[in-house]
């Protein structure tokens, strides 16, 4: 266990290394910069803001510090605000984690509910029904879904908030849209490994033994039926990042996704950098608890 | 004795709604090529603007409304359409050339080779690979579609490959490549005339299910301004548009969202009813 978790930090790392890599260069050779003006800028001031970020050393140099200032977690300074990289994500990742949670809380409860129910009716009405409503789900485009919800929920009824972050309430509408499309996934992943695990040999002995049906699905089955959805969740994050971008926008969530788009279009190499960074570091640890709460599930992979 | 094909061709037309969904896909095709044309010579087009109408709802001369500039929208939606469907088809095309050959070499040359390169397929699965395309598209400020092609096809290939490594690994032992072996076909060969036209049945099931992915990848950049560019217009273009005026101009969303999303519907429920028909597993008789 302790060896696959080791190999898999390697990996991890190397991951990080190469992304880092990669935006760093990718940045430099783009044309034009962040301090590009209509007008031109005097020499002084010019020097001034390439010192500050560090502009004028051979590019082989920069990288060096870059990447020792990264190892210490510092991400530089943003180009076009008065924050550094790290106060930003420190004030936004919150907004961007509260959503993706409610989203994936959602999309797992929603998803679970349906594949199960179209697993144990399987070939029936129920699991056409369930499959068509999966089916949907996953068709409909979150810039479709989330301004139509917002129509109907906001503006016609007035029950919900259109935009911008309160309490509770205004979470509802991003999150759903968010997490409409991993529903399906997950719905169509629960199923498919359901209707897989109740043909097992362990689950006619149970059903054999007397065990109430409803304890067979939902205790029995469901523990291995499981174990596709965890998979999906290291992709499932992911996607939801990128989905987290168009949904903040639309809901004028200012969340992280909301920074890292308005940072492309800005030219902030820092800030794009650091949240691109930011981003894998997340993914690469979460895929590593996957890993593992992979093995303790199904021992029939449990390494010893 | 019936053959693979004929049995799943069977099947499928036993499918309903798979069979209405194959249908409804040809019909939107034929309607987004055709259909521009049509209007033309009936007297509409997307360019002509008429301001002083402006933005009114669907009328018996502009069936889906006009926008601000008084442009058609019907016919707005069918250029879309046929920009997000050759974005789609030819994307999904540069996915299955590279997923097709990245698992075929990975499956073929097995050992070693095999699990670096699928290491690499695991860590890709893992990323936000949108964010990449991102990144790419904004520092090479080129709008060309050539490149989004490229690019969306470069982060769609991965499932393809796993699913054509699978195939390749459960085939390459058998007697019909041993024999091929045995009279003396090398590597390259064998892949390209045994192994791959044996897994056409999964390599196409799963082309189908891409293509509402990679619609929906093409939209997504589009509504955040990197993909395709005024004055073309895409399906995605035309929603982000809609979604910005929807609270005076509702039409404008519900039109092209809703003929997108019937779209994606039909491409994934077809997809779908392909895998049953040709994957032996859920085989019932």
């Amino acid at each position: 266990m302790l060896r696959l978790v080791l190999g898999r930090l390697a990996g991890g790392l190397v991951v990080l290394w190469a992304v880092a890599t990669f935006s760093f260069f990718m940045l430099r050779a783009a044309p034009g910069g962040p301090f590009d003006e209509e007008r031109a800028i005097p020499p002084e001031v010019k020097a001034h803001i390439e010192e500050r970020y560090d502009l004028r050393a051979p590019a082989i140099e920069q990288y060096g510090r870059y990447l020792e200032n990264l190892i210490t977690l510092d991400f530089g300074h943003s180009m076009k605000r008065q924050q550094s990289v790290g106060e930003i994500i420190a004030d936004h990742a919150p907004y961007s984690a509260r959503l993706g949670l409610f989203a994936l809380a959602i999309a797992i409860t929603g998803g679970v509910l349906l594949g199960v129910i179209a697993a144990a009716r399987h070939n029936r009405a129920a699991d056409h029904v369930a499959m068509s409503i999966s089916l949907i789900g996953i068709s409909i485009p979150s810039f479709v879904l989330g301004p139509l919800l917002v129509l109907i929920f906001s503006l016609t009824l007035f029950w919900l908030p259109p935009a911008r972050v309160g309490g509770f309430a205004s979470y509802i509408l991003p999150a759903t849209t968010l997490g409409m499309i991993y529903m399906g996934t997950i719905a169509r992943l629960t199923r498919a490994g359901m209707l897989e695990t109740l043909r097992q040999d362990y689950i006619r002995t149970a059903r054999a033994k007397g065990v109430s049906e409803r304890a067979v699905v939902w205790r029995h089955g469901l523990r291995l039926g499981l174990l596709p959805v965890i998979t999906y969740l290291g992709p499932a994050t992911a996607a939801l990042i990128s989905g987290s971008f168009v949904v903040e926008k639309i809901f004028q969530v200012p969340g992280l996704g909301f920074y890292f788009v308005a940072s492309i279009t800005d030219r902030d190499y820092p800030v794009l950098t650091g949240v691109l960074v930011f981003y894998t570091a997340f993914l690469v640890a979460l895929n590593l608890v996957v890993d593992i709460a992979y093995g303790m599930l199904d021992p029939r992979t449990r390494v010893t | 004795m019936r053959s693979l094909w004929g049995d799943a061709w069977r099947r499928l037309r036993k499918n309903r709604m798979a069979v209405i969904c194959a249908g409804f896909l040809a019909v939107m095709i034929a309607w987004c090529v055709i259909g521009p044309w049509i209007a033309g010579a009936l007297g509409v087009d997307a360019t002509t603007q008429d301001i002083d109408a402006g933005a009114h709802g669907p009328t018996w001369d502009h069936w889906m409304g006009t926008d601000p500039l008084g442009r058609d929208m019907l016919v707005r939606v069918m250029l879309g359409g046929r920009l997000a469907l050759l974005v789609a088809f030819t994307a999904t095309l540069v996915a299955v050339v590279v997923g097709v050959s990245y698992g075929a070499t990975s499956a073929y040359a097995g050992g070693r080779v095999d699990f670096a390169m699928m290491r690499v397929v695991d860590v890709l699965y893992g990323f936000p690979v949108v964010v990449f395309v991102i990144v790419v598209m904004s520092v090479m400020q080129t709008r060309s579609l050539v490149v989004l092609f490229a690019l969306i096809g470069a982060i769609s290939w991965m499932t393809m490959a796993r699913i054509v490594r699978g195939q390749v690994l459960s085939l390459r032992h058998r007697d019909f490549v041993e024999a091929a072996r045995a009279l003396g076909a090398g590597p390259g060969r064998i892949v390209a005339r045994h192994l791959i036209p044996n897994s056409l049945g999964p390599i196409i099931v799963y082309a189908t299910m891409q293509l509402p992915t990679v619609m929906l990848t093409e939209a997504f950049l589009s509504f955040i301004g990197l993909g395709v560019q005024a004055p073309k217009a895409s399906w995605g273009t035309l929603v982000a548009e809609g979604a910005e005026k929807m609270v005076v101009y509702p039409w404008l969303l519900i039109g092209p969202g809703a003929v997108m999303a019937t779209t994606i519907f039909a491409l994934n429920f077809l997809g779908d009813g392909l895998r049953d028909a040709l994957d032996p597993h859920t085989r019932r008789d």
